[in-house]
């Protein structure tokens, strides 16, 4: 994917055009940095593990984005991620024989009813978004442990063929950075290309217009809560099989991490923007993050500081560059 | 349309007092009656009280049932309790409500070192023994600690584990948990005391790093582990997530006999890693024991046996005599015991039970 961006933007007649180039100059500066202090950072087996284990955050992310562009911002996808893992988990443990897909089946219908709520709750009731999805992430959190008794799912409860969802291949390709790269395709055909898609846009750019132009505002926003919370299934039951272990408070403060990646890949905070491109981006930069430092073999009450300062600098390189190339585009309208 | 939302929100904030109501309200086992009978027929029956730190957790939930078996060995009554959040705050509401009904006795795991102690001063006060177990509170606030297992056995016996594992010979790292959990950096001073001796002259700790007890962090940091010391010989993770987001690390890499593995983890979160060999044995404690030494602790502080002070042996059931003695901390305790051992022989019969 990233290679692909790469090949759009050499296309592109003004490079300066591509917003998320202080992202990508930023992500280069820092992969090399890495790489002077720990030459096994680019080596085939470590990148691996990093895209690996981004997987599952840039497909949280593309949701998240849906989300954000709507002016909304979705709490509650830690929580239903964990539901959705331990529903499938115990379902799973009590029949052995069920076929992988038919798991992840069930973790995304768990999701989706999860992500309906919520949207029904932000598109038909009126809740502020932040309102919401947080009620509604300790319901689902409550939900988790009530339905898993307290107890935990461990690696010896789940069959081979469940824990090989994480590691298997498809096409030589890891299964989970598989699903993640079909899921971009489809997303970015989707925002880009159908109808739909471009409501989502028209709802978070000027949610008055759009209505006046005749778009179910309602029914938009609680489709992008149910993408959402469908995702969140999906990543619910990845995540239960590359940790092989569901407990009532897996990935507790995820959503953080989330919306972290969105708004490093320059998705506004106040709605209406946001670029398949970015996310993607957004997700490697916070995947190397969690790669690199422990790499650098530095005190770990330095790496959290590090990591603060890394993501503050990239969102103001990405601010300022982003800011020459709109000063570009309004010159070139003008013209 | 407007009005209609407003009486739906105010339901729902009465529906949430409601609910807020019934959590807060005790998961009883018995004994909620009990402060009128208490005072003339069943005088004989005492009321022995635990507190975990939070529900939800099995290892609280072996340890409560350890505990209210050895109360009712004794033919006594056992309250258990937990609260919904691991706070201080919540434990404290618990024993306010356990001193309004006189219990004899109040066993804790306590959620803070210092802010237990204006409580449990007034429990004592009022003549019900106050003890800890699991995680203590200051020396001021409790008659008498239970500790689950010595610090220095728990630090030294994993470094002879990964000696023997690795043959002697080789570098090794540590996986923890956060880098401010003080019962991590306590065992890892006295692993790296027990590296002192000649013998591990030439074992190499390269490394601790920290997995902060989170499944994502604690893979990341294996990886990093395995990518920056090529030649890693053995990891040891005294912490349950780290040892098995380690396991699991190490069984994708397929790196079963090449490095090892051993620390403090979870039987049935351990168990696959000990059937593929990828784990050949960890520790922990005994839960279940643990809560039933606090059981007769409490029996024998309430039945005056014992007071607390360096020296008091009392009879602790099937676990035998045990002895009083100087904690760390200035205050005194009771020894559980060495860490006990998992491995393939044992583990089928441990993985179900916590």
């Amino acid at each position: 994917m990233l290679k692909r961006n790469i090949q759009n933007m050499m296309k592109a007649e003004n490079i300066s055009k591509f917003r998320e180039l202080g992202l990508l100059v930023f992500i280069i500066i820092l992969t090399v940095a890495v790489q002077i202090r720990n030459p096994r950072f680019l080596t085939v087996s470590n990148l691996t593990n990093m895209i690996t284990n981004t997987a599952i955050l840039s497909i949280l992310a593309v949701g998240m984005m849906l989300v954000i562009i709507t002016r909304g911002i979705d709490l509650s996808i830690g929580a239903t991620l964990a539901l959705s893992g331990m529903i499938s988990a115990l379902t799973v443990s009590a029949n052995p024989d069920m076929h992988p897909i038919l798991v992840i089946l069930i973790g995304i219908l768990v999701g989706t009813v999860c992500g309906l709520i919520v949207g029904v709750l932000v598109g038909k009731a009126g809740i502020l978004p932040i309102i919401a999805s947080l009620g509604m992430m300790n319901v689902f959190r409550g939900l988790t442990f009530m339905v898993s008794g307290g107890s935990w799912v461990s690696a010896h409860q789940m069959p081979d063929s469940f824990q090989s969802i994480s590691t298997s291949k498809v096409m030589g390709i890891n299964t989970l950075v598989f699903i993640a790269i079909v899921i971009y395709i489809i997303f970015y055909y989707f925002i880009n290309h159908t109808r739909t898609g471009r409501q989502i846009y028209a709802v978070g750019s000027n949610p008055d217009s759009a209505k006046i132009s005749g778009i179910n505002i309602d029914k938009i926003l609680i489709m992008v809560y149910g993408i959402m919370g469908s995702l969140a299934g999906l990543s619910g039951v990845l995540w239960v099989s590359k940790f092989a272990s569901a407990q009532g408070d897996t990935a507790m403060g995820y959503e953080l991490n989330v919306i972290a990646a969105c708004v490093l890949g320059g998705v506004s905070i106040a709605g209406g923007s946001g670029k398949i491109s970015g996310i993607i981006l957004g997700s490697l930069l916070l995947g190397i993050l969690h790669n690199a430092l422990p790499l650098l073999l530095i005190s770990p009450f330095w790496q959290q500081a590090i990591q603060g300062f890394i993501i503050l600098g990239a969102v103001l390189i990405n601010v300022l560059v982003k800011r020459n190339a709109e000063r570009k585009n309004l010159v070139r309208r003008n013209i | 349309m407007k009005k209609m939302l407003a009486i739906l929100i105010c339901l729902v904030m009465v529906l949430t007092v409601f609910t807020g109501c019934s959590q807060s309200a005790p998961e009883e086992t018995g004994g909620q009656e009990a402060p009128v009978e208490a005072g003339d027929a069943t005088e004989a029956k005492q009321r022995h009280a635990i507190i975990f730190k939070n529900t939800g957790n099995p290892f609280g939930e072996k340890m409560m049932e350890g505990f209210k078996t050895a109360i009712e060995e004794l033919g006594h009554e056992a309250i258990l309790r937990a609260p919904d959040q691991p706070t201080a705050e919540a434990q404290i509401q618990m024993i306010e409500e356990l001193i309004a009904q006189q219990v004899d006795s109040i066993a804790l795991a306590a959620n803070d070192y210092d802010a237990l102690q204006p409580v449990l001063t007034r429990a004592m006060n009022q003549g019900i023994t106050v003890l800890t177990l699991d995680s203590t509170t200051n020396p001021d606030s409790r008659m008498v600690h239970i500790n689950q297992a010595d610090p220095e056995r728990i630090g030294r016996v994993q470094i002879e584990a990964v000696y023997d594992m690795i043959g002697g010979e080789g570098e090794i790292a540590v996986l923890s948990a956060t880098s401010q959990a003080a019962n991590q950096n306590l065992w890892i001073e006295w692993m790296k005391t027990e590296l002192e001796d000649p013998k591990y002259d030439n074992m190499e700790l390269v490394r601790v790093a920290y997995g902060d007890d989170l499944r994502d962090k604690s893979v990341s940091e294996t990886e990093a582990l395995l990518q920056s010391f090529p030649n890693l010989k053995g990891i040891i993770a005294p912490t349950t997530v780290g040892i098995a987001a380690a396991g699991r690390v190490l069984t994708d890499q397929g790196l079963q006999g090449e490095v090892h593995l051993t620390g403090l983890g979870l039987p049935s979160e351990m168990a696959a890693y000990i059937e593929n060999g990828v784990c050949e044995w960890m520790y922990l404690w005994n839960p279940i024991d643990l809560g039933y030494l606090g059981g007769y602790a409490s029996y024998a502080l309430v039945e005056g046996t014992i007071t607390g002070a360096v020296g008091d042996t009392f009879d602790a059931g099937h676990l035998g005599a045990k002895e009083v003695i100087e904690a760390s901390d200035g205050g005194t305790e009771v020894m559980l015991g060495d860490p006990f051992r998992f491995d393939a022989d044992n583990i089928n019969e441990w993985k179900d039970v916590y």
